[in-house]
């Protein structure tokens, strides 16, 4: 019974697999995003997480395909989701490592978007499952939820600007779990000095985002590796 | 002119009186011997009469001002060495000398402070650190900070202190020179008789806080009331004797020894009469210890 | 009065105890910097451990500014120590050297005197305090180079941008200053009580250790006085370092979020010096110099 069970498995996800590799629209998207071998952007990016107060600072973010990115903050410390890389579109679409299921169509913010599971087929990829939320009429993904499996789960929302043609976002918001943070006082000196506000809010909040807003993308233009 | 008045003057630590109710009045130009026993109260009296004590009665005027209202302008008129030569260890002579010539209004001059390094014998010495100072050099050093400012009146509280019998004699020809060659007030304490008896032209004896004695050294110190002691082998023969002769009405009603009162020059007949009288003598001594002053005061008083 | 000032000056310059305190930080400092330096990566890891769970930190995060940052969180704790050791022998050592006497018997007044030593250990304990800057801040940013200041509290974290960290640190260092001399105030009033020169150290420092347990210990009764104590306020140099944020949880540059606790802070310690020194001048006017 198990082994027929199983083969009633193996069989739906081959054909889930057929499905994938002709799904229109994730191959309209893997298209469009072809267009783009590098880039360096500009932007601004702002962290908001419960326990970091850090302020708006100007971003460069580098990439070159298949998956190299990297965000480095002008002349500073940048703080930036870890494991994040490995949940941009980019990385998920480029392996072309998975079965990828339609699950319905959904309206965001004002647009009827199509969801699109995809299920990793490589089993060392870090990602467990990932929907996107794709508007059939420009291609553009304007949402992904991914679950890994170390990291927790990412919601990235997008939103297209003069950059769209390239499958490229104008503002990008990246959200991901937090764990608590907590230093000994014994460690930080900090006696009877507490902020019982900003405490409070700590425990309460447990979702972080990091947001860019892009202002100006150089496109095609050539990446050195030495920039990863 | 009186340049130290002090009137009524009394100090009390807590149950112990420590000066009681002391008067007495310095002129100018004198050598005022201040002399007592040691805890008599001397050094409580000049460090009141320099502000560092505060009086519990009486009142103090120098140059004819209170010393309460015009500390200030009088203690730039005084020069005062106080006890031991407390000095800063780390400092030199040279820089000591420097630093207490910023404290004055007038001003001292490089050329000064050579001379008075010269004046206390510590040119050579100059530069090196207080540290290596003998306890003599460190109290002539004392004396050069109080004369620095070639002050009118100098309060030198016990000055030989400590000092080997050539830094004594210096410091004695030091006081008479200040007085005599410059004119200075200079009120000088010491517990020995002695030494007072040789610089001091007025003296002033203090004993448990009160005043004993005061005036001119030469009526104070009265050779006709010199005070002998007598050692026999037999002192209750001699006694005996003594009181069956003339020197009956010389003799001092003391427990222990046996002494006289006699004018210094009778010594040698009462010499010759222990020996006409057949007295085992041993010794015929003249005190003049500040113990035996007060013997002598005790017993005219 | 500036001639006596001038004298006491002369005086801390020449003594050899002085040069202990300047030597002393000297040491720590390069020790923890010549430690950060070898094996800093180390420490950072295990300070940001919670973070790294969570964020990767790209850049510089060891720079100058946080080695300056843990440099005065260490040694603001013991540099009071070592102020005692001069300010609580100011009277007192003069006393027991019997030198007190000759400097009372010049045309000054005590009060003019007691406050001259006052200023003298107060430049002595600033002169203290730039010397810790100059090696704690300068070398430090000389050694490791300068970039934001990521700060790991012991509830959150706060990012103050490289170009926002100079100035607060200038901030940090006249708060510092307050507390320092309130230290030296309190040393000056034990040496005013005393004519020997440990006795006033050893209390100093006890009172300073004393009310800072009381100053960290959460228990209710010791929070009613808590607000009051010198010791509570001394550390708030720290406050520089905490930032606002706005609405949208974005730190905003050249704010500092509580401006109130750091006036309040300075208001107390500041009474506190004007009372320790005011007391000290009454006890030194009333007292018969018997050494």
């Amino acid at each position: 019974m198990k082994k027929l069970s199983l083969l009633v498995i193996v069989t739906y996800l081959m054909q889930v697999a057929v499905i994938a590799q002709s799904n229109p629209l994730i191959e309209r998207v893997t298209k469009k995003l072809n267009l783009v071998n590098d880039y360096v952007a500009t932007g601004v990016m702002k962290t908001d997480v419960a326990f970091i107060k850090a302020s708006l600072g100007k971003v460069k973010v580098y990439f070159k395909k298949p998956n190299l990115l990297k965000v480095k903050k002008e002349g500073g410390i940048s703080l930036l989701p870890k494991g994040g890389v490995t949940v941009t579109i980019n990385s998920l679409l480029n392996n072309k490592q998975y079965i990828a299921i339609e699950s319905g169509v959904q309206i965001f913010k004002g647009k009827s978007l199509q969801a699109i599971k995809l299920i990793p087929t490589d089993e060392k990829l870090d990602w467990v499952i990932s929907t996107l939320w794709i508007d059939p009429v420009d291609a553009l993904v304007y949402k992904t939820f991914t679950t890994t499996k170390e990291n927790g789960t990412y919601e990235i929302t997008m939103e297209y600007g003069q950059y769209a043609n390239y499958g490229l976002p104008s503002k990008l918001i990246f959200g991901f779990n937090t764990k608590d943070y907590k230093l000994p006082n014994g460690i930080t000196l900090e006696f009877g000095d507490e902020d019982p506000a900003a405490k409070r809010k700590a425990l309460k909040q447990k979702k972080g985002t990091i947001e860019i807003t892009y202002t100006n993308y150089v496109i095609n233009q050539g990446v050195s590796n030495s920039m990863f | 002119m009186s340049v130290i008045k002090v009137q009524g003057l009394s100090k009390n630590f807590g149950a112990i009186k420590a000066v009681d109710q002391l008067s007495f009045e310095v002129e100018a130009g004198q050598v005022y011997g201040f002399l007592g026993q040691n805890g008599s109260g001397k050094s409580t009296t000049i460090r009141m009469l320099l502000s560092l004590i505060h009086p519990s009665e009486g009142h103090i005027e120098i140059f004819g001002q209170s010393l309460t209202a015009n500390r200030s302008a009088i203690l730039e008129q005084v020069g005062a060495v106080i006890e031991r030569p407390d000095l800063y260890p780390y400092l030199t002579a040279q820089e000591h000398l420097t630093l207490f010539a910023k404290l004055r209004k007038q001003k001292i001059t490089a050329a000064k402070i050579e001379a008075t390094l010269a004046q206390v014998g510590l040119l050579s010495r100059a530069n090196d650190k207080v540290q290596t100072y003998s306890l003599g050099m460190k109290q002539r050093l004392g004396i050069g900070i109080a004369l620095l400012h070639d002050p009118q009146l100098i309060i030198l509280d016990e000055p030989t202190n400590g000092l080997d019998p050539q830094g004594i004699a210096d410091i004695r020809q030091l006081i008479k020179s200040l007085s005599k060659d410059q004119g200075k007030t200079v009120l000088v304490s010491s517990h020995l008789l002695s030494e007072i008896e040789q610089i001091a032209t007025h003296i002033l004896i203090i004993h448990q806080g009160k005043k004993m004695a005061e005036g001119p050294t030469s009526s104070l110190l009265d050779p006709n009331k010199t005070i002998v002691q007598i050692k026999t082998l037999d002192e209750a023969d001699a006694k005996q004797k003594l009181m069956a002769s003339t020197y009956r009405s010389n003799l001092l009603e003391r427990t222990e020894g046996l002494y006289l009162t006699i004018p210094k020059l009778e010594i040698p007949a009462l010499n010759a009469f222990l020996v006409a009288s057949h007295i085992d003598l041993v010794s015929l001594e003249a005190k003049n210890s500040l113990e035996d002053y007060f013997l002598q005061l005790t017993s005219t008083f | 009065m500036w001639p006596i000032i001038q004298i006491e000056l002369f005086k801390i310059y020449k003594r050899p105890r002085t040069y202990i305190a300047f030597g002393a930080i000297a040491a720590l400092i390069l020790v923890i910097q010549m430690g950060l330096k070898i094996d800093g990566e180390a420490y950072a890891a295990f300070l940001m451990k919670d973070i790294n769970d969570t964020l990767t930190v790209d850049g510089k995060v060891l720079n100058g500014y946080l080695i300056c940052y843990i440099l005065l969180q260490l040694l603001l704790v013991h540099v009071p120590l070592l102020v005692a050791l001069i300010a609580a022998d100011m009277l007192s050592g003069e006393a027991n050297l019997g030198t007190l006497r000759l400097l009372f018997t010049t045309p000054y007044s005590r009060t003019q005197w007691v406050l001259a030593k006052f200023v003298a250990a107060s430049f002595y304990t600033i002169l203290l305090l730039i010397w810790l800057a100059f090696l704690a801040l300068f070398l430090s940013m000389w050694i490791f180079g300068t970039d934001d200041l990521f700060l790991m509290k012991s509830n959150y974290v706060v990012l103050i941008q490289e170009q926002d960290v100079f100035w607060r640190y200038l901030g940090a260092f006249v708060f510092a200053s307050f507390s320092l001399l309130t230290v030296a105030a309190l040393g000056f009033l034990m040496s005013s009580l005393a004519n020997n020169s440990i006795g006033p150290i050893v209390a100093t420092i006890s009172a300073i250790v004393f009310f800072t347990i009381l100053s960290t210990l959460n228990i209710p009764l010791f929070n009613i006085v808590k607000p009051y104590l010198f010791t509570t306020h001394m550390n708030n140099w720290k406050e520089f370092f905490d930032i606002q944020v706005s609405d949208s949880n974005d730190a905003i540059t050249g704010s500092i979020l509580n401006v109130a606790k750091i006036k309040n802070s300075i208001i107390i310690l500041a009474i506190h010096i004007a009372l320790f020194v005011g007391a000290s001048v009454w006890i030194m006017k009333k007292k018969d110099i018997l050494s």
